[in-house]
């Protein structure tokens, strides 16, 4: 930075103002950082391949290159049939998850300047295990219970999460919605989620508290097309919006008083941020069950990558798209036996946020 | 008239902070705000600023209700800088300066050459050219201020509402920043408000005084007309003496002991 000798010309004494590179094109203008594009683009690669693996991994071995061939519709006979009506779906089902949570993680986190609000911290994912529970164990009993039971569980989770995710929205808002108090009613709304989970899990028949646990964990198992279908519609819907909402991000993080001053209306900003974040958790959590740390770790973990102000939508959505896949890939091949791959999101994510904190000179973001 | 408070009352939920209180601003002023620690001058520089929404009352700006103004068109006439302001962890000087043009930016146009022309400006007229690759937090707090004074300026507002800019920082650095504003206002033709702690400071650098107590206007003036010992005494509770301020000639106070 420092120039040691004296130069003539002003514009090459100064350090460049942004940092980034500048892009021009006729009336459309930006800033790019490489970084802010590397990073998506290294995860997007390791993310095909990984999928890739993952799909030929199984009783009946497939090579990556022959998975891509078939997924790119030149696959033949029954290798056609078991990529793609076997296995795909679960990969498939785990990238939406990952890029639907990754994504929904990087919204609250800059929208409260807190890295502790995620849909985990905030129960709202706690509020779809509510009602997946309720769904899955009280399917069999009284009236009311029969009636969520036949919704089904994602529809039931999807309930559970939006409700959760109302509360929290309606509880919070004062003219406004302050981070500090979001995060405060988020836990306490976490708490009575829990405590409503767990007093369903008592009162239930041992087999349905089985299947409810692993419910609660968050697997991939078993999934389908039925599963990645409303999903990846949502997803349509949010993700473009979300990643709309980035301008608005970068000056809301100044806090209320600065992002007014600068000509951001405030309530609506605020309004649709929250509502983009919870709707891309209770779809993700819906399909998944609420795969645990990867909206908390994730934006934290890009964030430390691309080197930015504030955890980048994009690079969070795809490590952690990443993230679940890689994990269900190493529950399915690596462990013994399979365990629901929310155990090991938290397993693997949560070291390597660690070394990152140890690493790094950042305390939070 | 550019900026003015009509019959306001400010409150907070139940809590009345201001009652009834009127306040004009001329184009071109350089007005300081004093008054003991909760006497509502930043609750009134708040609602000034569109940040509080009177409960009765209302705020002008060029003659039009603020709060009727779409907030956007205001960011493009009134800049302000809140009281302690926080940076995000890592974001550089550069960068927060540039977020001061969002309110002239759109989806396409994040950078325009406009954009960056000013911004450069603004940057090096604060002295931050050479700062502008560093973390905001890596700075000190004097640079800072600088910081953010450069992104209001990048703003490109002629009105300008500063809270306590001069709050923890040391004296020469409380110099550095109304320097800063005296000249925002005498070079750059601003009109500013600014809320102020210490009274030698506001009388030396701010053309206009106005004092505050229990959420009223007490006094509006001149330093030298404001900054009476019979003031110190109404509004601070404080017996003092006022002598010229042998560098500037501004009123100086020096306080004998507290009253009551």
């Amino acid at each position: 930075m420092s120039v040691a000798a004296p130069v003539h010309a002003p514009e090459a004494q100064a350090p460049p103002v942004r940092s980034g590179r500048v892009v021009r094109l006729g009336r459309v203008s930006g800033v790019v950082r490489w970084r802010d594009l590397a990073v998506p683009l290294v995860a997007l690669i390791a993310l095909v391949l990984v999928s890739a693996v993952s799909m030929g991994r199984g009783d009946f071995p497939i090579g990556v290159v022959d998975v891509l061939r078939t997924l790119a519709g030149l696959g033949e006979g029954p290798q056609e049939f078991i990529v793609l009506e076997l296995r795909a779906p679960r990969v498939v089902v785990g990238v939406l998850v990952g890029l639907a949570l990754g994504m929904a993680g990087a919204l609250f986190q800059t929208f409260a300047r807190n890295p502790l609000a995620s849909p985990d911290t905030l129960g709202i994912t706690t509020g779809a295990s509510a009602g997946a529970v309720a769904a899955i164990v009280l399917s069999g009993g009284t009236s009311a219970g029969a009636v969520l039971g036949g919704l089904g569980i994602p529809l039931a989770a999807l309930l559970g999460a939006l409700t959760t995710g109302f509360l929290l929205f309606l509880l919070t808002w004062r003219a406004g919605i302050d981070g500090y108090r979001l995060v405060l009613v988020g836990i306490a709304l976490w708490a009575m989620g829990t405590a409503l989970t767990d007093w369903l899990l008592t009162n239930a028949e041992i087999y349905d508290a089985a299947s409810a646990y692993v419910w609660i964990t968050g697997s991939l198992n078993a999934r389908t097309w039925d599963d990645a279908l409303p999903l990846a519609l949502a997803l349509v819907v949010l993700l473009p919006a979300a990643l709309a909402t980035s301008r608005l991000l970068a000056v809301l993080q100044f806090g209320d008083d600065t992002a007014r001053g600068l000509g951001v209306r405030l309530a609506p900003t605020q309004t649709a941020v929250v509502l983009l974040a919870v709707g891309l958790v209770a779809f993700a959590v819906s399909a998944a069950g609420p795969i645990a740390f990867v909206s908390l770790i994730v934006p934290q973990i890009a964030v430390r990558l691309t080197g930015g102000a504030r955890p980048p939508l994009l690079a969070s959505g795809l490590l952690g798209a990443l993230l679940v896949v890689g994990a269900d890939l190493v529950t399915r091949t690596v462990l013994p036996e399979a365990l629901p791959v929310g155990i090991l999101t938290a397993a693997i994510g949560a070291p390597y946020l660690l070394w990152l904190l140890v690493r790094g000179r950042r305390r939070f973001t | 008239m550019r900026l003015a408070a009509e019959h306001v009352r400010l409150a907070y939920d139940d809590r009345v902070v201001v009652d009834d209180l009127d306040l004009e601003l001329t184009e071109g002023s350089f007005t300081a705000i004093v008054g003991p620690n909760g006497c509502g001058k930043s609750t009134l520089l708040r609602a000034l600023g569109r940040l509080l929404r009177p409960a009765a009352g209302q705020v002008l700006l060029d003659g039009r209700s603020i709060a009727r103004t779409p907030t956007r068109e205001v960011a493009k006439v009134l800049g302000l800088l809140p009281q302690a302001p926080v940076a995000p962890e890592g974001l550089t000087v550069g960068d927060l300066v540039a977020r001061g043009r969002h309110p002239h930016q759109s989806w396409l146009r994040q950078w325009s050459r406009d954009d960056e022309a000013v911004v450069t400006e603004a940057l090096s007229w604060t002295d931050m050219a050479d700062l502008a690759e560093r973390p905001v937090d890596a700075l000190s707090g004097g640079q800072r201020q600088r910081a953010w004074i450069s992104m209001a300026l990048a703003q490109g507002t002629d009105l300008l509402l500063l809270d306590e800019p001069t709050t923890y920082l040391d004296l020469s650095h409380q110099i550095d920043v109304l320097e800063l504003v005296g000249r925002l206002h005498a070079e750059r033709g601003r009109t500013v408000v600014v809320v102020l702690h210490d009274l030698n400071l506001a009388a030396r650098y701010a053309k206009r005084l106005v004092a505050m107590k229990d959420g009223a206007l007490v006094a509006s003036g001149t330093p030298e007309e404001v900054l009476t010992e019979q003031l110190l005494a109404d509004v601070f509770d404080l017996e003092a003496r006022v002598l010229p301020d042998p560098v500037a000639g501004t009123p100086m106070v020096v306080p004998v002991r507290r009253l009551r």
